[in-house]
């Protein structure tokens, strides 16, 4: 789509979402949705990665719990402000992604798969064993809400609005970038790595410059996250968290910026809408994600863009006769 | 001190063998299919549930109710791909990897429900005296472990050097197009394939269940070591898988014993970050995996 009518549906869009708190005043409603907001920024860090690098990452709740845990730890146990240890913790994601995918992303395959994956079963490891930094199993508690001035966001509603602005935001830049001339080189790199490097892209850097620019947004979603709720543990940041995250992605449409949101918002509250299924839950949560999978391979966004398409053509071509 | 190194070694041998069966398991898939199957983990958790109700609650002998394990834990994985994997629409390897995650958290849900939450035990094969070799112990079941390990090794060898069905494999592994044209049916050969990786991986978790604990989720780790095993010895090569499982089982005790147990899960996946950083072809890969 061009890049003028996404600007058009992210301001509808932003409308929307500025709106909704006007309808949905329970807390816990607020809740989920700040949590749909925090993961759909993430899933639109990661849909770069997976949609234009073709590159799939099975470690960014690692990055999500390594924002997190370094604005925590910053805050609570050296008194920092947020704002800076959020800024350090951006900082200091940026620089392990590009230590832990520039090399694998030199080579062809999913190598990057493994090393993510890796990646995120020892930082998960590090956040239980390293009680005395990390408050291990049991979290990391009394970390201090952002603040602008003396505006502190302190309750759900304001929270909600700082987390969806940097959604959004990321949204807006992602359209941005994907029509720059990185996002020309990564369409490039997606079309034909090969093509793509006789050309002159360097392509593993690009590559390598995806993944570190996806890290950072998990990143950002962590630090958020934690001066969010005031308390972090492990297993928010378990590899089932990185799984769920490709998920949406999937689910939503690879490549489609808008399905990804979609399955941000459908898969983050499924696990509390399947409750009524109480020990049943598991398995029909597993059975929605195989069957999607198997016979909408495009994802929710995938097949909303094809009908737009299809209706588009029937009206072309009822114009013309 | 000399004692102690061999009693790591050789207690990381026995975890080793059954991290390189997984690895083995992972690598079949792999060649039919390209793609990195998840279920593998559920097939180790079954087969030990298996045959923790075969043994325990129908009173089948243990050495009977073996086999029957490993075969019914096959049947599961050939209709894994025979009901999720075969009807998939798409057939991207990355679409068909998260199949094989939604029918992993299947499995996982189905296993809790059937067998609850609780974890169980399981005696091992012979014996619990430990045995005395060169100053350190070795207990009957790591034996067992090795000489199974060892058999199924030589018969799967056997399976794709000497038989019809290992050939037509091997061939559909290759190339899928050039055996179809001389008549393989590939979708078979991918079925046969889980099959074998579904029996490999029920013979691990009845292997490792006595040493560890049974629970709905105890295949998760060593499934997931087993796959860094498979990457360390070069993915895709069944000898490099046998030395990477090997190598991490060792690798995995000798770091726990000498450095530190709190972290000795945390090891096996440092050795493969990096393997991946230095040398991603895996120790056994002659450089094949093309730089781009």
């Amino acid at each position: 789509m061009a890049r003028r009518i996404q600007l058009m549906i992210l301001g509808l869009v932003a409308l929307l979402v500025a709106a909704i708190p006007l309808m949905v005043t329970n807390p816990y409603y607020l809740n989920v949705l700040n949590i749909v907001g925090l993961n759909s920024l993430i899933v639109v860090g990661l849909n770069l990665l997976i949609g234009y690098a073709g590159q799939i990452s099975l470690g960014h709740a690692a990055f999500y719990g390594l924002g997190a845990y370094t604005s925590g730890i910053l805050t609570v146990t050296y008194g920092w402000s947020p704002w800076l240890a959020l800024g350090a913790s951006l900082l200091f994601s940026g620089i392990v992604a590009y230590i832990v995918g520039r090399p694998t992303l030199k080579l062809k395959g999913h190598y990057l798969v493994m090393a993510t994956l890796g990646f995120n079963v020892v930082l998960n490891i590090v956040m239980v064993r390293w009680e005395e930094m990390t408050g291990g199993p049991s979290g990391l508690a009394g970390i201090p809400p952002l603040r602008i001035f003396s505006f502190s966001f302190d309750t759900d509603l304001k929270n909600y609005y700082l987390i969806w602005f940097f959604a959004l935001a990321a949204v807006g830049a992602s359209i941005n970038l994907v029509d720059s001339r990185v996002g020309r080189a990564l369409k490039a790199i997606h079309g034909s790595e090969l093509a793509a490097n006789t050309l002159g892209v360097n392509t593993s850097l690009y590559k390598a410059v995806v993944f570190v620019i996806s890290a950072v947004t998990a990143s950002l979603a962590g630090s958020l996250y934690a001066h969010y709720l005031g308390f972090i543990s492990p297993r928010t940041f378990d590899i089932f968290f990185s799984i769920e995250l490709v998920t949406m992605v999937i689910v939503g449409g690879m490549g489609n910026l808008w399905g990804n949101i979609f399955g941000a918002a459908f898969l983050t509250p499924l696990p509390q809408v399947l409750h009524f299924l109480e020990e049943y839950k598991d398995i029909v949560y597993g059975a929605i994600l195989a069957l999607m999978l198997m016979f909408v391979p495009e994802g929710i966004g995938g097949v909303i863009s094809k009908a737009y398409t299809r209706r588009k053509m029937r009206n072309l071509l009822s114009e013309e006769t | 001190m000399a004692d102690q190194l061999l009693q790591f070694v050789l207690s990381g041998l026995t975890t080793g063998s059954i991290y390189a069966l997984v690895a083995l398991g992972f690598c079949i898939i792999h060649n039919a299919t390209g793609i990195v199957n998840f279920t593998q983990v559920d097939f180790i958790t079954l087969g030990g549930m298996v045959m923790y109700t075969l043994f325990r609650q129908v009173g089948v002998q243990q050495w009977i109710a073996f086999p029957l394990a490993v075969a019914a834990v096959g049947v599961v994985g050939a209709m894994v791909q025979r009901l999720a994997i075969r009807p998939a629409r798409s057939k991207e390897v990355i679409h068909l990897i998260f199949i094989t995650i939604g029918i992993s958290i299947v499995l996982r849900g189905g296993i809790k429900q059937i067998w609850g939450k609780a974890s169980m035990a399981l005696p091992p094969l012979s014996g619990e005296e430990p045995l005395r070799f060169l100053g350190a112990t070795v207990l009957p079941q790591s034996i067992w472990i090795f000489l199974i390990s060892l058999a199924v090794v030589v018969a799967l060898h056997l399976f794709f050097t000497r038989t019809t069905t290992g050939k037509a494999m091997r061939a559909t592994a290759s190339n899928p197009r050039a055996a179809s044209l001389m008549g393989i049916d590939s979708n078979k050969m991918v079925m046969v394939s889980f099959l074998l990786s579904g029996a490999i991986g029920a013979v691990a978790g009845i292997l490792i269940v006595p040493i560890t604990t049974l629970a709905y989720d105890v295949g998760i780790m060593i499934g997931l070591k087993g796959f860094a095993g498979a990457i360390l010895g070069g993915y895709g090569s069944f000898f490099g898988a046998i030395v990477g499982g090997l190598c991490l089982g060792v690798l995995e005790s000798l770091g726990a014993g000498i450095v530190s147990s709190d972290y000795k899960d945390a090891i096996a996946f440092v050795i493969l970050i990096m393997v991946l950083f230095f040398k991603p072809s895996g120790i056994l890969g002659k450089g094949e995996s093309t730089r781009v």
